[in-house]
């Protein structure tokens, strides 16, 4: 069989190529609300536990992240994704994409949560004394002074932590949920020639990738520009 | 106008400060010197509680802030400017928005109230065209000039100097203690932190010499320099002048 006969029968034939189209749809919408709940959750952790760090307050919020982060950091995010589909929500009629999202999103938050924590850390303390100094409260000197230095710093790092989610939904077959890794497989299910359509697949996530990859240098860029000003 | 009581602050098992007593009357200099881990920077933080005390007490205007809570700290904070060996100012922030945050953010002034005094106050520092620039365009004088103005324009009524000249060039000392002078000569009750002798003998009403967490002698500058008694002072000021 030559190549274009290959091609036409993986991808043309019966419109197969929507198979792909539809997966990437699916593992677009999984990407971008899991990255926005991690960010959410992320940032909650990494605020609670930067606070407790430098002034020993709320001891039990910091508990319970650091409960949070050992047990999602310590497990693979396809066990937790099958405990969250057929554990958690096991007796509840719920979209299997939601599902994702949260177990993605969950997942995610903790990474985002390490790295956001780590950005509040590099701020100087001599920052937060300053705005102290001033008479801002704990609140306004995150929010004004040490926050927007702290995201400046930490985002080439949130946006690859993007980039890495994306390529971990492709597990989302697991609990089959047709996104793009298993749009691959059904096409290859039916022509039983495994090697275009996992080609393919492959390809389009790293075409997605170095976009987004590409971006992310724009953005670095754009931010040691800022730096030297 | 600030009283301290037997103010004691430990770290950990390191005793910082035994037992200080202190006063400090409005319109004051008072200038302290000693050697390094002498207390003497942690005595200054105490006064505006950003190291809270192990022990004692301190009156600001008659009121105990030693016994505050957290939010009415903030408020005292608020009277008392405070200006950082690092500077401390905010990098991502213009000059002006390093000055007008907290007089805004604390609805003590509007953006347009707190722009006009910012205006002023870079006149009064002497860098009028700085407004739009960021803080990393500026040398280590300048900043440090701009983290004086920073402090004016919450119009606090005490300035704690956290060794001011300690970080710079030698060069731009001059510029910074020149703006310190001019401040005492307003009037403004001033507490000093310095290696900055000739400073101390210039603008000081008064001189504290720190040592191992005590004040061992205060002065005025001319007995103080002229005729010390305690003998670590001698010791500190045979090394130093």
């Amino acid at each position: 069989m030559s190549l274009s006969e290959s091609i036409r029968q993986n991808f043309i034939e019966g419109d197969r190529w929507r198979y792909l189209a539809d997966g990437l749809k699916t593992t677009l919408f999984i990407t971008v609300f899991a990255v926005m709940l991690g960010m959410v959750l992320g940032f909650l952790v990494a605020i609670i536990r930067s606070t407790y760090l430098r002034t020993k307050k709320l001891l039990i919020p910091d508990l319970i992240c650091r409960l949070y982060l050992t047990v999602i950091r310590g497990t693979p995010v396809v066990v937790q994704l099958l405990i969250i589909y057929f554990v958690i929500f096991g007796s509840v009629q719920i979209s299997k994409t939601l599902v994702a999202v949260i177990a993605f999103g969950v997942n995610s938050g903790a990474y985002v949560a390490e790295i956001v924590r780590g950005g509040i850390m590099s701020v100087d303390i001599g920052q937060l004394e300053a705005g102290r100094s001033l008479g801002l409260n704990y609140r306004q000197t995150m929010i004004h002074i040490v926050m927007p230095q702290a995201v400046k710093n930490v985002l080439p790092a949130l946006c690859n932590e993007c980039i890495v989610l994306l390529k971990e939904t492709s597990v989302a077959g697991y609990i089959a949920i047709n996104d793009l890794t298993r749009g691959g497989d059904i096409i290859r299910s039916i022509t039983f020639a495994p090697f275009l359509p996992l080609l393919a697949v492959a390809l389009i996530y790293l075409i997605v990738v170095v976009v987004l990859t590409k971006l992310v240098g724009i953005l670095e860029r754009r931010l040691a520009a800022n730096d030297r000003r | 106008m600030i009283d301290v009581k037997g103010l004691s602050k430990k770290f950990r098992r390191t005793t910082v400060l035994r037992n200080i007593d202190a006063t400090i009357e409005k319109g004051e200099k008072v200038v302290i010197i000693g050697p390094s881990g002498s207390g003497k920077s942690t005595f200054l933080r105490c006064l505006n509680l950003m190291e809270r005390p192990t022990a004692g007490k301190i009156f600001f205007d008659g009121q105990e802030i030693t016994a505050l809570k957290e939010r009415d700290i903030d408020r005292v904070r608020q009277r008392m400017g405070m200006v950082f060996q690092h500077f401390n100012l905010f990098p991502h922030l213009t000059i002006q928005k390093n000055i007008t945050l907290a007089p805004v953010k604390l609805g003590i002034m509007t953006q347009g109230e707190a722009d006009k005094k910012a205006s002023e106050l870079l006149r009064r520092v002497g860098l009028p065209d700085k407004a739009k620039a960021y803080p990393a365009q500026l040398s280590g004088g300048q900043k440090q000039r701009i983290a004086i103005a920073r402090a004016l324009a919450m119009n606090p009524e005490v300035m704690l100097f956290d060794e001011p000249t300690s970080a710079l060039d030698p060069e731009m000392v001059g510029e910074v203690l020149q703006l310190m002078k001019q401040l005492a000569d307003d009037g403004m009750t001033m507490i000093v932190v310095t290696h900055e002798m000739g400073f101390a003998k210039e603008v000081a009403s008064r001189v504290l010499f720190m040592d191992e967490g005590q004040i061992l002698e205060e002065n005025a500058p001319r007995q103080f320099f002229g005729n010390p008694k305690n003998p670590r002072l001698k010791e500190f000021l045979s090394k130093v002048l």
